[in-house]
């Protein structure tokens, strides 16, 4: 594999983290509040289709971002309603949420647009209908100059906003979640809730803003998918990245930095799934294709069955919390 | 604790969560511009109207008495068990196998031995997770939905790169021997002229589904391991203390889930298909999901529930050819199924509770119940 070979797989491995990237800190901060959110997929589904049917309803795909936030946080509140108020199972919850976007949105796609479940490409309504590629500033110029520069134009430019947001997103929840005082509250209601109840603050309320903060990044990385990855909602098309999320964030022990490594990683594994040919040279050996697409489930299983390194979610994940009397 | 009659918690909560479902369910049919009552309609008469469609619902609900015990006796270890795609997907290898590569005389003899080519499979494919469940603390449930990804990718690869036979084009096996062909109603209820199911795909595995029912309601209730499995779900400290080794019931449990999921393939496979295609589970894995928590685990209510979701089923899929419905709709309605039997239990629990509580505070007070303060 050539050096330029690599940056192109590269290229695409950034692409496919980025939706990853989202929904796994999407669950980070969920998961470190204490719910479980299996229902990523989706929230990034229902997500995708609204944002790109409102995108080509409006022709402006900001407005359509919104309207996937928008969608992600309704799943968001019903998921916190099951799982907070009414101290339901958040797995089933989860279960049911990512049942009820596989339906609706290919219902409602059939009802609004008649195309068999998708919208229509967003490339016929107008350069504002989806989010196009920034190349950044001297990018073509710095072609020639070397691997770095290379590097520069093939990698690091040329992409849609949302992946540079996607990338300061890991920075920004870091310092959220362990230099700022609401974040420390949030680690401890996932750990022990009847201390942060005991201080005084609404395990209710954090857990409530946790479960907001999800749906609102699940809705980035499901408009990121219909409207910049590719030009239109089609039928289940998150194809289980809510799943591959889940399991980077296991991968990642539950930590923002080491969930980026975990996104780019299995971006990175989808990428050379896409590119048998360079994957048979640089190994010699024939890779089938999908040892490549179950990698992901694969260490994560090894990662959880704790023989490399073991993954201890919050330890008061997935139970409802119940004020003593 | 027990504020309600048994009555009420076991009949009267899945009901009203049920008619909540349906009272969405319509109004989402409503939303998108349809008739719900045109469309229960088409749904009656589609699946219930005529032996063809009845032979349908049937086939349908063979697979989701499968995967719902699946779901159901894992439940009573309380273990959650979403691994049954993945379980069913191994389970027709197993039953493909068995038909394949064995030269059986009759359907008789063949039916046993795939059974437990695909109960053997299954369990296999339930066995990993349920070991780092029980040994390493890996939660099942995060394990389970691995290898329904992990499962997807195997069967791929076996039937593209292994099974598939030279020349073929689709990624499929190569049909079984005609002597591997379960019988199917229409075989077994067409008397005189008239062939009554015709073409349909309900087969003699409907009968093993019912068996599979008692049988399970057998083992969880009559035995002493359904009693371990019971008492280790309701409490595992308890359980520990009464000297029941939770490692043994974990493995059990989730063996006999992996091996009822696995035995659906004979069913869709060696029953519809006779061959092994790509998508030969078609999510049934995950409506058994639905169908335990509407049965509440008990095989009776499995089966019912089953019974319902066989029909919406073949309904949707009448729906989707005669009008403007997609299929997706059974998506939606199992959703809502699932969001409000299954998490949502304590939003119809909750109040009703408190209407119990306030008839019975109108009767007149048992002078047992309330502990006399000391004078």
């Amino acid at each position: 594999m050539d050096f330029l070979t690599f940056l192109q797989i590269s290229d695409t491995a950034v692409r496919f983290a980025i939706p990853l990237l989202f929904a796994c800190l999407a669950g980070l901060f969920s998961e470190r509040a204490g719910i479980f959110d299996i229902g990523l997929e989706g929230k990034m589904l229902a997500a995708a289709f609204f944002s790109a049917a409102i995108a080509a309803l409006t022709g402006n795909v900001w407005i359509g971002l919104l309207a996937g936030i928008g969608a992600s946080l309704a799943l968001s509140i019903i998921h916190g309603l099951a799982s907070i108020t009414f101290r339901g199972n958040q797995l089933i919850s989860g279960v049911a949420i990512n049942f009820l976007a596989a339906g609706l949105t290919v219902l409602i796609a059939q009802a609004w647009f008649k195309q068999g479940g998708r919208t229509p490409s967003l490339s016929d309504f107008g350069p504002n209908a989806r989010f196009t590629s920034i190349t950044l500033p001297y990018a073509d110029q710095m072609e020639d100059a070397g691997a770095l520069g290379l590097v520069y134009s093939e990698l690091i430019s040329g992409h849609s906003i949302l992946v540079y947001v996607g990338f300061l997103m890991v920075p920004l929840t870091w310092y959220i979640l362990f230099r700022t005082r609401f974040g420390l509250r949030l680690r401890a209601v996932g750990e022990n809730p009847a201390a942060v109840d005991t201080a005084g603050v609404s395990v209710v309320g954090l857990r409530y803003a946790a479960v907001a903060i999800c749906g609102i990044l699940c809705g980035m990385a499901g408009a990121y998918l219909a409207t910049a990855l590719q030009a239109g909602f089609v039928k289940d098309m998150s194809s289980g990245r809510g799943f591959i999320a889940l399991a980077a964030l296991i991968f990642a022990k539950w930590r923002p930095w080491y969930a980026l490594w975990a996104c780019l990683l299995f971006g990175f594994l989808q990428a050379l799934a896409l590119r048998p040919d360079a994957v048979e040279r640089l190994v010699q050996i024939d890779i089938p294709g999908q040892l490549l697409d179950a990698l992901p489930y694969i260490l994560t299983v090894v990662i959880l069955a704790g023989f490399v390194g073991k993954a201890i979610p919050p330890r008061a994940g997935g139970e409802p919390y119940v004020k003593e009397r | 604790m027990d504020v309600m009659p048994k009555w009420a918690d076991a009949l009267l909560i899945p009901l009203i969560s049920i008619a909540i479902a349906f009272v969405i369910s319509a109004g989402v049919i409503v939303a998108i511009g349809e008739d719900p009552m045109a469309a229960l309609n088409t749904m009656v008469t589609g699946a219930l109207g005529s032996s063809y469609g009845w032979g349908y619902t049937l086939y349908y609900t063979t697979n989701f008495i499968f995967t719902g015990l699946a779901v159901s006796v894992a439940f009573h270890a309380r273990m959650f068990n979403i691994g049954g795609e993945g379980q069913a997907m191994l389970g027709g290898v197993g039953v493909a196998l068995v038909c394949l590569f064995i030269p059986f005389p009759h359907w008789s003899v063949a039916l046993p031995v795939a059974l437990i080519g695909g109960a053997l499979f299954g369990a296999a494919w339930a066995a990993i997770p349920a070991y780092l469940q029980a040994k390493r603390g890996s939660h099942i449930v995060i394990t389970t939905i691995m290898f329904n990804f992990i499962a997807g990718s195997l069967l791929v690869y076996l039937l593209v790169e292994v099974l598939k036979p030279p020349g073929a084009m689709d990624p499929a096996t190569a049909k079984f021997a005609a002597s591997t062909h379960l019988p199917t109603f229409q075989d077994m209820f067409s008397f005189g002229e008239k062939p009554a199911f015709r073409g349909a795909p309900a087969n003699v595995t409907f009968f093993f589904a019912l068996v599979s029912c008692f049988a399970v309601w057998l083992l969880i209730w009559r035995t002493r391991l359904g009693y371990a499995i019971r008492a280790y779900g309701h409490s595992e400290p308890a359980a520990l203390y009464a000297g029941i080794s939770p490692t043994r019931i974990i493995m059990i449990a989730m063996l006999i889930s992996g091996g009822l999921s696995g035995m659906m393939a004979i069913n869709t496979v060696m029953g519809e298909a006779e061959r092994l295609v790509l998508n030969s589970v078609e999510g049934a894995g995950f409506i058994g999901i639905a169908v335990a928590l509407m049965g509440r685990s008990h095989p009776l209510g499995v089966l019912l529930a089953a019974l319902l979701f066989g029909f919406l089923y073949q309904g949707g899929a009448e729906l989707s050819l005669w009008t403007n419905v997609p299929r997706e709709l059974i998506v939606v309605i199992q959703a809502l199924v699932i969001l409000f039997t299954g998490a949502l239990d304590n939003m119809v629990r909750m109040p009703l509770e408190k209407l119990f509580l306030l008839f019975r505070r109108k009767q007149p007070e048992p002078a047992t119940t309330s502990p006399k303060p000391a004078e």
